[in-house]
C-alpha cells in the first residue's frame, strides 16, 4: 500500500500524483520506473518515475488516461492508497554531460523526461529541450523544463501553441544549424512512433539517440519477457536492460506490433470503465 | 520383504472432474479422498520395515506412520506426523512427482499399483485445514537474531516457518504482490487452488513471520545494505530461476508468442482468466501451440484449452517418454484433448504482415544415443520440414538464473550459467548468505527447493548459535531435529 499525498489534473485526460514511498524515493535515479497497482484486481501499470524527493520520501508520476487501468489509477485521490507500489525498476540513464544534448519529449514523455534532463543540466550540460503535444492544453510542466534549458521549444500539432508541426521539425533544424556545436547526444521519450521518427532524423548525423521504451510487461524484474525487443539484433527485456536503447537500434516496426497485443481487451475494459464513471 | 502373495487391492481412484466439464472452468482437476476412500487406500500399506518410499522423499516424510494414522481415522495426527518434516503438505500432496520418488519406490510399484501417497498427504492436510485443527507449534524464546529471506517460493518459506520456530525473527521479502512464488505465478488454480497457498502464509503469519511485499531486492534494497543499514545477522537468498529462456531462432519476438512465464502469470497471479473482472488480460481462442514437455508446458496448455482455444498443439522434439512433465499432468492434458507433436523441433516461427505470428516452421526428429540427462537425443531428419498453423504460441522450454539480485551482490560466487554456488548446506561465498532452490539447482521441483530450504535453515541457526555464543550473548537454543 502506498499512500497518495497528491492528485492533481495538469490537463485534459493528464494526472500528477505524488505518492508516499521513502525506500524508493530513497534510491531511485532519472530513467528509472515503478510497477502500480490500483487495487487488488487491477492489472501491473509501469509508470515511469518523473520526479522524487529523497527528503520528503516521495515520488511523483504522470498518468496518461489511455485505458481502463490508466483511468482506475488515475481516480486514486490524496488520502487513498495505491494496492501496490513496486521499484525502482529499470536501469537508470547514463548522464554523461558533455557538450550540447537535446531532450526532445513527446505528449507525456515530458514527465519521464524531466528528471533525466534536469540531471544533465546539474552535471553542467547544454540542454536543449523540444516539448511536443497535438495542442496546447496537452502541454505539461512547460515551466519546469524551460528552467532548465538554455533553450525551450514548444510545437503542437494544430499550432494552438509555440511551433505548428512535429518534434522533428525543430530537431532537424538543430541537427543541420549548429555543427559549430556539435549535438552530443539527443533524448527522444514519447509514442513509440515519435520515437522512430525523431531516430529517423537523427539518424543521417550519426548523433548517438536514446529512447524510453514503454513496453508491455507484467513483472518489470526481467522474469515475463512479455516486454522484449529486438536491438541491434539482439532481444533485450525493457524492464531490466532497459528502458532506455539505442534508439537506432531498436526494432520498431516490431516493437509496435507487439504493443497492439492486447489492444482489443484494451478497448473492452476502457468501456467498461467508462460506464461506471458514468454511474458513479 | 517379500511381495505378499494375497491379490493385491487396486489402488483407490480418486475423483476428478471430468474432462468435459472441467475445461470450461479453473477449479482443481481431483476432487480429493473421502475419509473412508482415505482409509481404504491407506490401508493397503504394508508397513515395510525398511521403507523405501520414505528415501524417495526430498524431506523423508515418514510415510508408514503418517498412512497408519489415516488407517485408524486419525487425520489430524497424521497431518501433524507429516508437518514434522514438511510444512507445505496441502501443496506438495498436489504437485510433488510422487511416481518418481516415494510412490516410485513403494513396493507394489512393479505391479503397478503403488500406494497413492501423494493423495493420502493431500488429504491430511486439507482434512486438518478444512476442519480448523491447525494449531501453531510452540516457539523457541526470542533470541534477538533477524534473519531477511528473500523470495517468498518453496524455499523461502520453508526456510522462514523452520527459523521462527526457533526464535529468531524473520521478514521474508517479495518482489510480487503477494507471497507464494511459483505456487501463485507458475502452477494454475486447477492444479493448486491459490487458497491453499494462501492459508500456509497465513499460518507463517501466524507464527510470526514479517511479509515484506512489492520489495525487489537488488533495486530497492540490497543484500549488503540488508547486512548493513537494515540490521539482518542472516539472509536467505531463494529468488527461483525466473529468467524465460526461448530457443532462439528465427521470429521468437513476433506478436502473439510469449513465454509462459507470461502467460501463467497473468492468468494465475493477475486472474486474467476472469478478465474483466480482473483487469489483466491475455489472449484467448485461436489455434494454440506450447513448445515444451515439462510441467510448465503442460499447464500452459491446459490453461489454453480452458481459454477458448480451438486447438492446442503441445510441440516437443523428444518422444512421450521423454517428457519430464508428471505423469499425471501428461494424462490430464490428453484428457483434454491436448494434441501432442513429439519428435517435432521448431526451426523458425512464421509471421504475417502485421508482425503477428501465423505458423511454426518444424523440423521432425528422431532418437538417438542417450545424452547427459540419460534420455535420447533426439536428431533432425534430413528434409523432412512441416509448417504448423497457429495464432498463439507459448513458450515453455526452461528457464534460466535471473541476474538481478546476484549482479547487485558483492563477492556472492556464480557458477557459470548464473546460479549461485552454494555448499550442501546452502551456504555461499558470503558469510551470513546462503540461497537455496531453483536459484542455485536451475530449474527444479517444489519440494526439491523445499529440502534445500530446510537443509539452509538449520545451517543458519546453528552459525546464528555459534555467532552469539563468541560476542558472548545468551546462546541459541540447539535445533533438535
Amino acid at each position: 500500500m502506498a499512500l497518495v499525498v497528491e492528485n492533481r489534473e495538469i490537463g485534459p485526460r493528464l494526472v500528477e500524483m505524488v505518492v508516499e514511498a521513502p525506500r524508493i524515493a530513497r534510491k531511485a535515479l532519472p530513467g528509472q520506473f515503478v510497477i502500480v497497482m490500483a487495487d487488488p484486481a487491477g492489472e501491473r501499470v509501469p509508470l515511469t518515475i518523473a520526479d522524487f524527493d529523497r527528503q520528503k520520501g516521495t515520488i511523483t508520476m504522470v498518468v496518461a488516461i489511455v485505458g481502463a487501468s490508466s483511468l482506475k489509477i488515475s481516480r486514486i485521490g490524496a488520502g487513498q492508497s495505491l494496492h501496490a507500489l513496486i521499484g525502482p525498476l529499470g536501469t537508470p540513464s547514463e548522464i554523461e554531460p558533455h557538450g550540447t544534448v537535446v531532450m526532445v519529449a513527446g505528449g507525456v514523455g515530458a514527465a519521464p523526461i524531466y528528471p533525466i534532463a534536469r540531471a544533465f543540466a546539474e552535471a553542467g550540460a547544454d540542454l536543449v529541450t523540444i516539448q511536443g503535444a497535438r495542442t496546447a492544453e496537452l502541454l505539461f510542466w512547460t515551466d519546469r523544463l524551460a528552467a532548465i534549458s538554455r533553450q525551450h521549444i514548444i510545437t503542437t500539432d494544430d499550432g494552438s501553441a509555440g511551433l505548428k508541426g512535429l518534434v522533428t521539425q525543430p530537431l532537424g533544424e538543430l541537427l543541420a544549424a549548429e555543427p559549430s556545436r556539435p549535438i552530443a547526444r539527443v533524448y527522444a521519450i514519447g509514442p513509440p512512433i515519435m520515437m522512430k521518427f525523431c531516430c529517423e532524423t537523427t539518424r543521417p548525423y550519426n548523433v548517438r539517440t536514446i529512447v524510453s521504451l514503454n513496453s508491455i510487461m507484467v513483472d518489470g524484474t526481467g522474469m515475463c519477457g512479455g516486454c522484449r525487443v529486438e536491438v541491434g539484433g539482439q532481444t533485450r527485456f525493457t524492464c531490466v536492460d532497459g528502458p532506455e536503447f539505442d534508439g537506432h537500434l531498436v526494432a520498431w516496426d516490431q516493437l509496435m506490433a507487439r504493443q497492439r497485443a492486447f489492444k482489443h481487451h484494451e478497448d473492452c475494459a476502457m468501456e467498461r470503465q467508462a460506464a461506471q464513471a458514468v454511474c458513479e | 520383504m517379500t511381495v505378499p502373495r494375497k491379490p493385491l487391492a487396486p489402488r483407490t481412484p480418486m475423483p476428478e472432474q471430468l474432462p468435459e466439464v472441467r475445461i470450461h472452468n479453473f477449479e482443481e482437476v481431483p476432487l480429493g479422498y473421502t475419509p473412508e476412500q482415505a482409509q481404504a487406500e491407506a490401508a493397503r500399506c504394508l508397513q515395510c520395515r525398511k521403507p523405501a518410499c520414505v528415501e524417495g522423499c526430498p524431506v523423508q516424510v515418514d510415510i508408514p506412520a503418517f498412512l497408519a494414522l489415516i488407517k485408524q481415522g486419525e487425520f489430524v495426527a497424521a497431518a501433524r506426523k507429516i508437518k514434522e518434516t514438511n510444512c507445505l503438505p496441502a501443496v506438495c500432496g498436489r504437485v510433488c512427482p510422487q511416481e518418481s520418488q516415494c510412490e516410485g519406490r513403494c513396493i507394489f510399484v512393479k505391479r503397478g499399483q503403488p500406494l497413492a501417497i501423494g493423495a493420502l498427504e493431500r488429504f491430511a492436510a486439507d482434512y486438518e485445514r478444512e476442519h480448523g485443527q491447525v494449531d501453531l507449534p510452540e516457539i523457541a524464546p526470542p533470541t534477538g537474531r533477524r534473519v531477511a529471506v528473500i523470495g517468498a517460493g518453496p524455499a523461502g518459506l520453508t526456510v522462514a516457518g523452520d527459523l521462527i520456530r526457533l526464535g529468531h525473527e524473520l521478514t521474508v521479502f517479495e518482489a510480487f504482490h503477494q507471497p507464494g512464488g511459483v505456487l501463485v505465478y507458475g502452477i494454475p488454480e486447477f492444479r493448486l487452488p491459490k487458497r491453499i497457498v494462501e492459508a500456509e502464509v497465513e499460518y507463517l503469519r501466524r507464527l510470526g513471520v514479517q511479509f515484506a511485499m512489492n520489495h525487489v531486492v537488488g533495486r530497492v534494497v540490497s543484500v549488503d545494505e540488508l547486512l548493513t543499514h537494515e540490521g539482518f545477522d542472516a539472509v536467505f537468498i531463494g529468488v527461483g530461476a525466473g529468467l524465460p529462456q526461448g530457443l532462439n531462432i528465427p521470429g521468437e519476438n513476433l506478436g502473439g508468442i510469449c513465454f509462459a512465464n507470461e502467460y501463467l502469470t497473468r492468468v494465475n497471479l493477475m486472474k486474467a482468466y476472469a478478465f474483466p473482472a480482473y483487469d489483466t488480460p491475455v489472449a484467448r481462442g485461436g489455434r494454440v501451440a506450447v513448445i515444451g514437455g515439462g510441467n510448465v508446458a503442460m499447464d500452459a496448455a491446459r490453461t489454453a484449452r480452458r481459454l477458448d482455444a480451438v486447438s492446442v498443439d503441445v510441440v516437443y522434439r523428444r518422444s512421450r517418454e521423454e517428457m519430464p512433465a508428471r505423469a499425471e499432468e501428461i494424462h490430464h492434458a490428453e484428457q483434454e484433448g491436448i494434441n501432442f507433436r513429439f519428435l517435432c523441433a521448431p526451426v523458425e516461427y512464421l509471421g504475417d504482415e502485421k508482425g503477428m505470428v501465423r505458423g511454426i516452421r518444424c523440423q521432425e526428429m528422431e532418437l538417438g544415443e542417450p545424452d547427459a540427462s540419460g534420455r535420447r537425443r533426439p536428431r533432425p531428419k534430413p528434409g523432412a520440414f512441416f509448417t504448423i498453423e497457429v495464432d498463439q504460441v507459448i513458450i515453455a522450454v526452461g528457464a534460466g538464473a535471473n541476474p538481478l539480485l546476484t549482479r547487485q551482490t558483492d563477492d556472492l560466487q556464480l557458477n557459470k550459467w548464473g546460479y549461485i554456488v552454494a555448499s550442501e548446506t546452502g551456504a555461499t561465498s558470503r558469510p551470513g548468505v546462503w540461497a537455496g532452490g531453483d536459484i542455485v539447482t536451475g530449474s527444479a521441483t517444489v519440494i526439491q527447493a523445499m529440502g534445500a530450504g530446510k537443509i539452509a535453515a538449520r545451517d543458519i541457526h546453528q552459525w546464528l548459535a555459534r555467532r552469539t555464543e563468541s560476542i558472548g550473548g545468551a546462546p541459541v537454543k540447539t535445533i533438535e531435529s
